[in-house]
């Protein structure tokens, strides 16, 4: 399942790349793409671990970015 | 700016004042330079405060190579090392860039968003006679709006009642406006311009156009590109080797050499100031983003960076012939009558051809373009594959190809127009004969001739159509290649054969309409599918979408991609070259802090205004 979500107040590009990478490595995760210039995530993963797996994106993100907020 | 960047934008304002106001205190006032730690203190905290929380935070959970946590330590070990202006400056024009950074950013993420400014927002729906405006997800098919002069049609429908000139400028880059009659399809995202409109709407929103162009731009970013996946890998190794030699800078001089630790510590500190990777992070993003709008602007919509790269790289255009090069509508483009007239040969062809269903008599009837009278047609019968046999009047009308003639003894003689040929026979006897062809596009020859300028090595025309046809096409128009006869699944194998004569790093693209060709646009390097008002089939499978059915558009294209591709590589050269300068001149000694400045967010500043320049796209 793919699907979209905005991000509020992503401020740097690179910070965008971290957490591109940190979410890639969470299991059921398929293919992610955080878009700096669209302020957009397209995630893709598995469709019943859907939820744990926003969770735990929740978790890694406060990690790598804190000011970020993804709109879920 | 919005509320953030003014609130930066007032401390950066206060903490220069009073970096100014210190300097010269303290050039006057003896207890000024006493406390001269304590006074620079109070602008850095001003200006850094977020910097400096953010550094702490980070570190906490372990983000070792943070860039507010790098920043911090170069600013406040300036402090240390005595150079209290420096450290409270550096930090001033660090926030200075960032600032200056996103609101650049910030203007060209709404320069897209203003080039792509079609999403209707409401509808007039007609109700019990009633107008009652609504959300254009509110209208069902079926439904009759009415637009306005200067409204945006809200929806995909045909025309009911009224004329109109519409503005298809936001979706295909045309600028002069396109008559609509009743009867008349009309596509979403266009503007209304001048007269009232009375549609039937026959899409949902959420099929109509509009909604399929927006949902395709902004999911433009999620497909990066090669060169942008470089940059991010390049970032992930580039920081950390910068710090570790900011390390070994601070610490082995001094120990081998015995040398003064204050200058090597120092050296070390502008090495920090660089490690940030984000000039080249936000600038090659940026620059396919600025790429893939000034496109949008031209009527040419690219799903993704990596779409953009590759149409640079093209070397080998493949064309489907007929809807891409060709109208794709059939026309009589000659009558040869024999023994009748020219109007008596039209007249015996569409009366014997009325009752077929064939493209052909379609074109036919469209040509004698007179009412029908069905009384006159007796005794018809349709031989598939070769012709028509009908009683006229009293005559006994035979229309058909070569091999009906043939089969129904009619000697028949060929014909030197290029296109399909309807021979006629009257009571037996041969009369003549129609040919039928599609028109080349006015601009396929200019198509053609502008892609060889702009370096492709070789362009293919594949078709179905008969080798005659296929060859004095392709010769018109100036094509290498021709693959003609083909069925679908030919048109597959064809290109897989020409994607494996190509060279390694170069790409092959593929141009068709969307209809039947969805798996070669799929298997091609680049699809493109040309003429998307309408076409859904176009639009999703494609990576490249031309508006309108002009093949032209796909030089511009290319020229868009190389000019994007040439800004990427001068950003990444010129971040890379600057950096490296300055990292080796601040390891001698030579660069200050404030080159380093320069190097991190002015670099900065400077791709992304560079990157920006992608946008503007010369309007043709």
């Amino acid at each position: 399942m793919t699907k979209v979500f905005n991000l509020v107040d992503l401020d740097c590009a690179n910070c965008a790349q971290k957490m591109e990478d940190a979410i890639r490595k969470i299991d059921g995760v398929e293919d992610v793409s955080v878009s700096f210039m669209m302020q957009k995530m397209t995630l893709t993963a598995d469709e019943e671990k859907f939820e744990e797996i926003k969770k735990k994106i929740k978790k890694v993100c406060r990690k790598v970015e804190p000011d970020c907020k993804i709109e879920f | 700016m919005n509320r953030k960047q003014k609130n930066v934008l007032i401390r950066i304002i206060i903490s220069l004042v009073l970096l100014i106001a210190i300097k010269t205190a303290s050039a006057f006032s003896e207890i000024v330079c006493d406390y001269e730690l304590i006074a620079y203190l109070i602008p850095y905290a001003i200006i850094g405060w977020d910097v400096l929380w953010k550094a702490i935070r980070n570190i906490s959970r372990g983000q070792v190579f943070d860039e507010n946590f790098l920043m911090a330590i170069a600013t406040i070990g300036a402090m240390f090392t005595g150079e209290y202006i420096e450290g409270a400056a550096v930090m001033l024009f660090y926030q200075v860039g960032e600032l200056f950074q996103s609101c650049a950013v910030g203007r060209s993420r709404k320069s897209i968003a203003s080039l792509m400014n079609i999403r209707p927002d409401h509808a007039n729906i007609e109700r019990d006679g009633k107008l009652e405006t609504v959300s254009p997800e509110d209208v069902n098919i079926g439904d009759t709006i009415v637009i306005k002069p200067g409204e945006k049609i809200p929806l995909d429908g045909v025309i009911l009642d009224g004329s109109s000139t519409v503005d298809t400028a936001a979706l295909t880059g045309e600028s002069v406006p396109r008559d609509v009659l009743t009867g008349d399809d009309v596509v979403s995202g266009c503007i209304n311009l001048s007269g009232v409109l009375k549609v039937r709407v026959t899409k949902r929103f959420g099929e109509s156009t509009v909604a399929k162009i927006l949902d395709l731009v902004e999911n433009t970013g999620s497909k990066k590109a090669k060169s942008e996946n470089f940059i991010t890998k390049f970032a992930r190794y580039y920081t950390p080797c910068v710090v570790v030699g900011a390390v070994l800078l601070a610490v082995l001089p001094p120990l081998i050499t015995g040398g003064d630790w204050a200058s090597w510590i120092h050296r070390a500190l502008i090495f920090l100031v660089i490690s940030c990777p984000c000039a080249l992070v936000i600038s090659v993003p940026l620059s396919f983003f600025g790429g893939i709008g000034g496109a949008s602007r031209c009527g040419v919509l690219v799903k993704g960076g990596n779409y953009l790269e590759a149409l640079a790289k093209t070397e080998i255009i493949v064309f489907d012939k007929t809807g891409t090069l060709t109208k794709g509508v059939f026309n009589v483009t000659a009558i040869h009558p024999d023994i009748i007239s020219e109007s008596e040969l039209l007249e015996y062809a569409a009366l014997a051809e009325h009752y077929s269903n064939h493209p052909i008599s379609r074109s036919l009837k469209d040509a004698y373009d007179r009412e029908i009278d069905t009384s006159r047609i007796n005794d018809y019968a349709e031989t598939a594959g070769r012709g028509v046999r009908a009683k006229i009047d009293s005559a006994v009308i035979c229309a058909g190809n070569n091999k009906y003639m043939d089969e129904i003894g009619v000697k028949w003689h060929p014909c030197h127009h290029v296109g399909t040929t309807v021979h006629v026979a009257v009571n037996g006897e041969y009369a003549g004969h129609i040919v039928i062809s599609d028109e080349v596009k006015s601009d396929a020859k200019d198509a053609i001739s502008n892609l060889k300028k702009h370096g492709i090595k070789k362009t293919v025309m594949l078709t179905g159509d008969s080798k005659e046809t296929a060859e004095s096409i392709a010769a018109s128009l100036g094509i290498d290649e021709v693959y003609s006869e083909l069925m679908p699944a030919d048109k597959v194998s064809n290109v897989e054969k020409l994607i494996s004569e190509k060279s390694s790093d170069k790409t092959l693209a593929f141009v068709g309409d969307g209809i039947n060709d969805a798996p070669v646009l799929a298997r091609a390097d680049i699809g493109i599918a040309m003429g998307a008002m309408g076409s859904d089939a176009a639009i999703e499978a494609a990576d490249i979408v031309l508006m309108d059915d002009k093949p032209s558009k796909i030089a511009d294209a290319i020229d868009i991609s190389k000019r994007t591709l040439r800004i990427v590589y001068q950003n990444i050269v010129f971040a890379l070259a600057v950096k490296a300068a300055v990292l080796a001149l601040g390891a001698l000694g030579i660069a200050s802090m404030w080159a380093a400045v320069f190097a991190d967010v002015g670099v900065s500043v400077i791709a992304i205004l560079n990157a920006m320049r992608a946008l503007h796209v010369k309007s043709k």
